[in-house]
């Protein structure tokens, strides 16, 4: 049993720890929110160059570091905490892993181009009537001689204003919610008829609305076709990342929490010294360590060679996260009152962001049917 | 026991029906459609139609402008307009200080007051939380001094809602400060306009300014503005405080968000391809939802029933602030589900609507703000922790 790092993961955490803690405080992020863009200028380069954590998930063949997700785990808790904006988790993790599992031509040069800071890809993968279930796609894509033509609306695209690239879900044959039939395209921005529409989230980073109007794409950018398996396998640790980063987002608004109850004094005495609100806070500590749990359980069990072993393994630990992240997020919100609803106050910035990766790639209900339906043998 | 409607009741909802669909003001009934913010016209508009019809102060005593209507006929109003979406004027007047003002307010006072009040000439805010003194509002501490017919006033107070708009304030001041907390209070009407009063906004998590900071300096205050006794002002808060939570359950409002939210799972597909209402494991969650409503609702109608029968809102109203305000926060929590990737997008920053690139469906537009702004809903009127503590007191004895 071990639940240890190695020297290098630590070095990783650290790393990515101190920089962020030197360039990413709570006043620096909100201005560079209110700035327009929902990224922190100069970030993304600091990244690439200065921590060279975008290559983190790449094998030592095409540059990277040779790790997987552990280090992607540790990169988005720390990402976490912060409340880091960049789309390190479509650009590295969701690009990492189709280059890891895919094997395609194109990924020595996209790996190059990550890694050095100058391609970053954004995974459009949302369609609005498919909700969480990936094979459901409208969008589509029609052999075109050497290239294909790719026809539809990818919705909530995140990281798209500044994506160089988007990684794109698309069906080469079968009807719209066949498991046959799905392909997955690099495709450039400046690609002809394609059009983004770029909003700010709730949360502060940026997302796109992404349209194809016969995009034509090189035939030698197909990722992979008949590629269901290879999507959901990169879902799911893209899935583990993200709550790698929920789990920074929990002990951040567990340790506001007792900081504020522990300051603030009502009828003469600190909040935290009623046992009410003890008790209360103990009952956000256990799920915040029982999230932190079920994130490591993932991130063990998803490198697994057994497919439902992984999809059973992710969402069990999506359902308890998810939780974990209403129950710790309202009470924290809750707990500090009045000034837990305010922008000014660190704590709703984290409760916004946690409140949005509840639902990302599925909430509750979805995951729970998956493994419902994974334990008595059936389709997920 | 009788749960049916009689014949008179039942053509008092037709004359309501009616008059909210033909009077009830087009263009706010559009903003309210678009999910823009509600401008203080907004209001007047709506509160001048409820004053030509006779409405728009139903529970004022009949001298003042009250309806007489029975507690079946209020509740018969607040479902109807509910269901239309009809603005709640806001309640710092209209509930709140007029109460207040006619059951302890002098001659004088009501002569000023109420009938402005009625009439919409004047906006009231509320000056009670303080940095200080959120739950453990007796502690407050902004201070008035008298000299001669003046009270001097000074000091900060917070969460005041739609500060922006008001003219008048009503607020509590600390007259004796020797005395025990709760006895060195006094309840005073404050112009808004007064020399010394400035008002800062408070920007909350949605990005909505909806709250503010008040602050006091040097403000001049004339005696005959102080209601009730000096030093007796927490006997009014009391009495307004308990005015404040009868109306807070929200039970019609809630009813009208289930309506909604179905609406939403009529269109929105779940993960199956079915309709989002075809799903069992979100049926199950809006069924549960709608018992939790009906406990509710006939938990209030009980209470109602009591109060009909000559006793005032008592400490069972902390039982409907709590559920209240948890149902109001679950329906806007289910809204926020419902609506899937576009609980995401941040519709204030969409800049100019495209209309051929839409983003989200218009009902998801406004369901991750409101889910954030009704948090506030378990913390503001007595925080649903204060309301436990005041039923195991007043309720269980403990």
């Amino acid at each position: 049993m071990d639940f240890n790092f190695t020297e290098e993961q630590t070095m990783l955490r650290d790393t990515v720890a101190s920089w962020l803690s030197d360039n990413y405080g709570f006043e620096a992020r909100w201005a560079a929110i209110k700035a327009g863009g929902g990224e922190k200028p100069g970030a993304w380069q600091a990244y690439a160059e200065e921590l060279g954590i975008l290559g983190a998930g790449f094998s030592e063949d095409l540059g990277g570091l040779g790790g997987g997700v552990t280090e992607h785990m540790i990169v988005m808790e720390e990402f976490g905490k912060a409340l880091a904006l960049e789309d390190y988790l479509g650009a590295a993790v969701v690009a990492g892993s189709f280059i890891r599992h895919a094997g395609w031509n194109g990924a020595a040069a996209l790996a190059e181009g990550i890694i050095a800071g100058t391609a970053k890809p954004a995974f459009a993968y949302a369609e609005a009537q498919a909700r969480y279930t990936w094979h459901d796609l409208k969008t589509t894509a029609r052999k075109d001689g050497d290239a294909y033509v790719l026809n539809g609306h990818k919705g909530v695209v995140m990281g798209g204003p500044t994506a160089t690239h988007f990684i794109v879900t698309a069906r080469t044959s079968g009807g719209q919610r066949d498991r046959a039939g799905v392909a997955v395209f690099l495709v450039d921005k400046e690609s002809k008829g394609l059009v983004t529409r770029d909003y700010p989230n709730i949360d502060g980073p940026s997302a796109s609305e992404v349209f194809f109007e016969n995009v034509s794409v090189p035939a030698s950018n197909l990722i992979a076709d008949n590629a269901i398996d290879l999507v959901e396998r990169v879902i799911d640790e893209a899935t583990v990342a993200s709550l790698a980063e929920a789990c920074g987002v929990l002990q951040k608004m567990h340790e506001q929490t007792l900081d504020y109850t522990k300051t603030r004094k009502q009828f003469g005495q600190p909040l935290a010294s009623f046992q009410a609100l003890q008790h209360r806070m103990v009952d956000m500590y256990i799920a915040w360590q029982q999230a932190v749990s079920m994130t490591y359980m993932a991130t063990i069990k998803v490198t697994e060679d057994d497919a439902a072993t992984r999809a059973k393994a992710v969402s069990a630990a999506k359902v308890q996260v998810a939780r974990a992240l209403k129950f710790v997020g309202e009470n924290a919100i809750q707990l500090h009152g009045g000034m837990g609803m305010t922008e000014e106050m660190p704590v709703s910035h984290y409760f916004k962001r946690g409140t949005l990766l509840r639902n990302l790639f599925g909430g509750e209900d979805k995951h729970i049917v998956r493994y419902e339906n994974l334990s008595i043998g059936k389709d997920a | 026991m009788n749960l049916e409607f009689t014949p008179e009741e039942n053509a008092f909802r037709d004359e309501v029906r009616d008059f909210l669909e033909t009077r009830y003001p087009k263009e706010v009934a559009e903003r309210q459609a678009a999910g823009l913010e509600l401008r203080k016209e907004d209001y007047f508009a709506w509160q001048k139609v409820l004053l030509e019809k006779g409405w728009v102060t139903p529970n004022w005593p009949k001298e003042w402008g009250g309806t007489e209507w029975t507690p079946t006929q209020k509740y018969i109003w607040s479902e109807e307009t509910a269901k239309v979406d009809a603005l709640q004027l806001p309640a710092f007047g209209v509930s709140m200080v007029a109460p207040v003002l006619w059951t302890f307010g002098t001659q004088a006072q009501k002569d000023r007051f109420l009938t402005a009040t009625r009439n919409g000439d004047i906006w009231w805010c509320q000056g009670y939380s303080e940095p200080g003194s959120g739950s453990d509002l007796a502690s407050l501490k902004t201070r008035a001094v008298r000299e001669g017919d003046f009270y001097i006033v000074n000091g900060q107070k917070t969460w005041t809602t739609l500060a922006q708009y008001a003219d008048w304030g009503f607020f509590l001041v600390r007259t004796d400060p020797d005395a025990k907390k709760q006895e060195g209070i006094s309840f005073l009407l404050i112009d808004m306009k007064s020399p010394g009063v400035t008002v800062r906004p408070i920007i909350t998590m949605d990005g909505a300014h909806e709250v503010n900071e008040v602050f006091l300096d040097n403000v001049k205050v004339p005696v005959d503005q102080r209601v009730y006794e000096e030093n007796k002002g927490w006997t009014v808060a009391k009495f307004l405080l308990s005015h404040e939570r009868s109306g807070i359950a929200g039970i019609a409002r809630s009813k009208r968000g289930v309506d909604r939210l179905r609406k939403i799972a009529r269109a929105e597909f779940s993960d199956s391809g079915e309709k989002l209402i075809e799903d069992p494991q979100f049926r199950r969650k809006l069924a549960d939802l709608e018992i939790d409503i009906t406990a509710l609702e006939y938990t209030e109608l009980r209470s109602l029933a009591s109060e009909s029968a000559g006793k005032g809102p008592g400490p069972e109203a902390s039982m409907l602030k709590i559920k209240g305000t948890e149902i109001q926060q679950r329906v806007t929590e289910l809204v926020l589900e419902a609506v899937g990737h576009y609980g995401s997008p941040y519709f204030r920053g969409f800049g100019e609507a495209g209309n051929a690139y839409p983003i989200g469906p218009d009902y998801a537009h406004q369901a991750a703000p409101r889910y954030f702004n009704v948090r506030k809903t378990s913390i503001y009127g007595g925080s649903n922790e204060i309301q436990r503590n005041i039923i195991a007191k007043m309720v269980l004895g403990l």
